[in-house]
């Protein structure tokens, strides 16, 4: 075998490494976690793909359903609908979120820290809630309709301006990331080659930005055509694909042509998400040449812009944010404006009440603590583990694949899996479990992400040492893994919490009678008219998330100061 | 008397990565109490060895006999080593005794006898009452000799050091060079080490392994090394050498240009009749000798404090040959750019070499 190349023969067979107790039980503990994303995630979406070839019977009648589909127009003028609106929304989102992420790493201007705050708002709130906020302000009897001159907002206008709202902190993240990484010297070398700024801009700036920028977009089309909140609220007449799953399935009970429209959804979510893979990993790439931190000067006039462009955006969101509150807290919109806390008795709604929002604690809770313990846990071990390569790689895979799969989808492809009879997990259905299950899996890949930079931060040989040492695994990774990662775990935590806090797509098809959630309850209490209280309880998410956020803060900070002294030399 | 044993034996040992051979059929011996360094340019397969020895990136074939045990399948954590990182590898959250005592607790030893040994070994290394800091509050220096004290602490039977002073500025390397070196040598511990320093090499080791392209040159004393290089490798990576283009003559003798020159104790390699005759720039002689004595021509000098290096050109008409001249001898002599002089190449100084 090796006469044909000029390296010197082996000498006997080929030495086959023994494995040590240690990779043994890496090993075991990575296969129950991909085993766990095999039964929550794969066998799922099988369900879904194989029942979009069934009839409601069950039996196999190939393409018949597709045919149907796009014999329908009604279903297929969705495709064209969700496309506008996500591309629409992505032109004018990355637009923004790159001028306010510009302005805020290079400029010099005022309260930079109070903007980047409220930039992050949305993040806090259900995608139901802009929605709300613009019936409020734009609806048939708003505060400010006259604004759209005749136009509705009820429709593709609404549905952009809540989309912008609600994908608008996930652009501006990406690109303050790829703006920050700017270096210094680049833009010493154009000012001392007499570049003009707008030259160094197009040259130096945008090139560098560029992989973020391309990144950003493909982030906010994803969460866009996904997205169900904001067309169920605002859409009015407009369906888009999101919408129309749940009208398949809650409204006609359509499992199978849910499912059609589910795949269809899949593919543009599954193509912006491998296109936004490729261009992360060049940005990557950009990173790791060591550069010098750009370090912006000041410059009054260009100073004053940013900040009055960063006060427009924060305005816009924060009109959105208080326009809730205020719709929450009044008695009877527009005829009765005093103020009163009566949209808060959720308990005389429907909508599950008062209960939907200690669900949604419990729910967001569990999905925090078991969610970020078998996140880190598996990143860890597929990081660190050794051999098996094959199932390394699917397990990769089986983490980045959530990020593709829209909640509508998955949540449906719970219903086919969980639900059927002959499934040995058939309990769980209608219960926390499976929502839980749900919502760790929906937000996996971010988790996973977060987790695996911070064990590629560390330093490759810190096993190594352990192991001269003869210190098992888990001592390593107890006494200095985990301390050494605890930021990036607090982060994948409150991360996990908000958007439990917040989701609806995956839930709404999987709440039961006794398990209802805040989310679900202002979908629900919207769709039957109660506008006020959704505002209201939608608003109870966002103190919720606020007050998480700041704990968070505390925790970290604190946890730092104590287990992280070393930090500070 | 019988030979003793070696106490590390490594035996037809190739590793791959996919389709690149890193390492090709590489077999060593090393002695108990051994101070091995290999030495190679980067890329060489030097740490790929290192790595194969302790069982972090298991070789393709071969075998690794330590203390008469194969080792060759082992994982890491069932070999006997302890290892110092270039990156140190300290446990950043851990304060300097944790991390010295990082092994030793896994051993069971009560917490007193811990402490004791930690403090020991603290002292050991220069550091005695360091040990509740953090090692971001060491210097690079102080943090190597933490990574040196953390890796002694188990008294494994081998020590391997990759790359442990490249990260640090020159100064201190000198002094830790010394350090090791002298700690070694009290500790009788059999060390490898892998570096791509030649100085560290030759101040450092017993015994030198020079390594490139994934095979190894030559093994020997670090004077067999420079005064004696197997390979033209060897010459070249080791010390200043001149290259002379040189061709086989009668009788024990060899051409440089017309030039015959006499040489003495190395052999005319197999087959070749272009050849490279090599001689050191401190080897070449002012003044006439016994033998091989040409007329040069000092065509530029370089100062390089306490000697000057000068370019020559010869009689031999074979290129430029610099010659390293002491200070002294510059200024009682009077060399300068133009001088004229008579050189002298020893005969037992000059290395033949296929060409």
């Amino acid at each position: 075998m090796t006469a044909t190349t000029a390296t010197a023969a082996p000498r006997g067979r080929p030495v086959r490494a023994r494995s040590s107790r240690d990779d043994r039980q890496m090993l075991a503990f990575m296969g129950v976690i991909m085993l766990y994303l095999v039964i929550a995630l794969a066998l799922p979406l099988y369900a879904i793909l194989s029942k979009s070839f069934q009839n409601k019977d069950g039996e196999f009648v190939g393409l018949a359903n597709f045919l149907e589909y796009f014999n329908t127009p009604a279903l297929t003028h969705s495709i064209q609908n969700s496309l506008t609106i996500a591309v629409i929304t992505t032109l004018i989102s990355v637009s923004i979120a790159f001028t306010l992420a510009y302005g805020l790493s290079r400029s010099c201007m005022r309260f930079k820290g109070t903007f980047k705050v409220i930039a992050m708002v949305p993040i806090l709130v259900p995608s139901l809630l802009p929605g709300i906020a613009l019936v409020y302000l734009f609806g048939r009897q708003g505060m400010i309709r006259e604004l759209l001159f005749g136009h509705d907002i009820y429709g593709p206008i609404g549905i952009v301006i809540s989309e912008v709202f609600f994908t608008l902190p996930h652009a501006l993240i990406i690109i303050m990331t790829a703006l920050s990484i700017a270096d210094a010297r680049l833009y010493e070398a154009a000012e001392s080659l007499n570049a003009s700024k707008l030259r160094t801009f197009f040259t130096v700036t945008i090139p560098g930005a560029r992989y973020g920028l391309i990144s950003a977009a493909f982030v906010v089309f994803t969460l866009t055509i996904t997205d169900f909140g904001a067309p169920k609220v605002i859409g009015g007449g407009y369906n888009v694909l999101a919408t129309d799953i749940y009208k398949q399935v809650i409204g006609q009970q359509n499992f199978e042509m849910g499912a059609v429209v589910s795949l269809i959804l899949l593919l543009p979510a599954g193509i912006a998400f491998m296109v936004d893979r490729i261009m992360q990993r060049k940005q990557v790439a950009l990173l790791s040449a060591r550069a010098v931190a750009y370090e912006p000067k000041p410059s009054p006039l260009f100073d004053w812009i940013m900040f009055a462009w960063a006060a427009v955006v924060s305005v816009f969101i924060l009109t959105i944010l208080l326009t809730c509150q205020y719709a929450a807290l009044i008695k009877f919109f527009p005829y009765n404006l005093s103020l009163s806390l009566k949209n808060y008795q959720f308990d005389l709604m429907d909508g599950g009440g008062w209960a939907s929002f200690y669900n949604s604690l419990e729910l967001a809770g569990w999905t925090a603590v078991v969610g970020t313990a078998v996140v880190f846990l598996g990143a860890y071990m597929v990081e660190k583990g050794k051999g098996f390569h094959a199932g390394r790689a699917l397990f990769q895979f089986l983490a980045m694949l959530p990020m593709a799969v829209p909640g509508l989808v998955l949540g449906l492809a719970y219903i086919f899996f969980f639900n059927a009879p002959d499934n040995p997990f058939n309990f769980i259905y209608h219960t926390m479990a499976i929502l839980v299950i749900s919502t760790i899996t929906h937000f996996y890949t971010v988790a996973h992400l977060t987790a695996v930079t911070a064990l590629k931060q560390m330093d490759p040989e810190f096993e190594a040492v352990g192991a001269s040492l003869k210190s098992p695994f888990y001592r390593t990774f107890s006494r200095v893994t985990v301390p050494v990662c605890l930021p990036a775990i607090l982060d994948i935590s409150i991360y996990l919490f908000v958007n439990a806090m917040t989701t609806v797509s995956a839930v709404v098809f999987l709440y039961g009678p006794q398990t209802s959630l805040a989310s679900v309850a202002v979908l629900n209490m919207d769709d039957a008219g109660d506008i006020a209280p959704a505002a209201a309880m939608g608003m109870m998410i966002f103190y919720t998330n606020a007050g998480m956020r700041i704990v968070h803060g505390l925790l970290s900070r604190g946890v730092l100061r104590k287990t992280q002294s070393w930090r500070n030399r | 008397m019988s030979q003793s044993e070696p106490y590390l034996r490594i035996t037809g040992l190739t590793k791959k990565f996919g389709e690149f051979t890193a390492l090709s059929d590489v077999s060593l011996e090393v002695l108990e109490g051994e101070f091995i360094c290999f030495l190679g340019p980067s890329g060489c397969g030097k740490t790929t060895l290192l790595r194969a020895i302790a069982g972090l990136d298991i070789q393709t074939y071969g075998s690794v006999e330590q203390a008469g045990k194969d080792i060759s399948e082992l994982p890491p954590a069932e070999r006997d080593f302890g290892i110092v990182f270039q990156s140190y590898a300290l446990f950043p959250n851990l304060s300097i005794e944790r991390n010295v005592g990082f092994g030793l607790e896994n051993l069971g030893q009560s917490s007193e006898q811990v402490k004791k040994r930690v403090a020991e070994l603290l002292a050991l290394v220069g550091m005695p009452e360091q040990g509740r800091k953090y090692p971001a509050q060491l210097s690079g220096g102080q943090q190597q000799r933490v990574a040196l004290a953390r890796a002694i602490a188990i008294s494994p039977g081998l020590l391997l050091l990759d790359e442990p002073l490249s990260a640090l500025d020159a100064k201190v390397r000198v002094k830790l060079r010394h350090e090791i070196k002298q700690l070694q040598h009290k500790l009788g511990i059999t060390t490898i080490m892998v570096t791509h320093d030649q100085e560290e090499a030759l101040t450092m080791a017993d015994r030198i392994v020079v390594i490139n392209n994934g095979l190894i040159e030559q093994v020997g004393t670090p004077e067999q090394i420079y005064r004696e290089p197997a390979t033209r490798f060897v010459a070249e990576f080791i010390g200043a050498m001149n290259f002379l283009p040189a061709s086989a003559g009668d009788g024990g003798e060899i051409r440089i240009g017309k030039t015959p020159v006499r040489v003495q104790g190395v052999d005319l390699p197999e087959g070749a009749s272009a050849l490279l005759a090599a001689i050191r720039p401190e080897d070449i002689r002012v003044g006439e000798g016994v033998e091989n004595c040409v007329d040069a021509r000092v065509e530029s000098v370089e100062f390089l404090g306490p000697f000057v290096r000068a370019e020559l050109s010869s009689e031999m008409d074979a290129g430029p040959l610099y010659a390293d001249f002491s200070a002294n001898l510059v200024r009682e002599q009077s060399l300068a750019r133009g001088s004229e002089l008579r050189i002298t190449l020893p005969a037992d100084s000059i290395r033949l070499y296929p060409a």
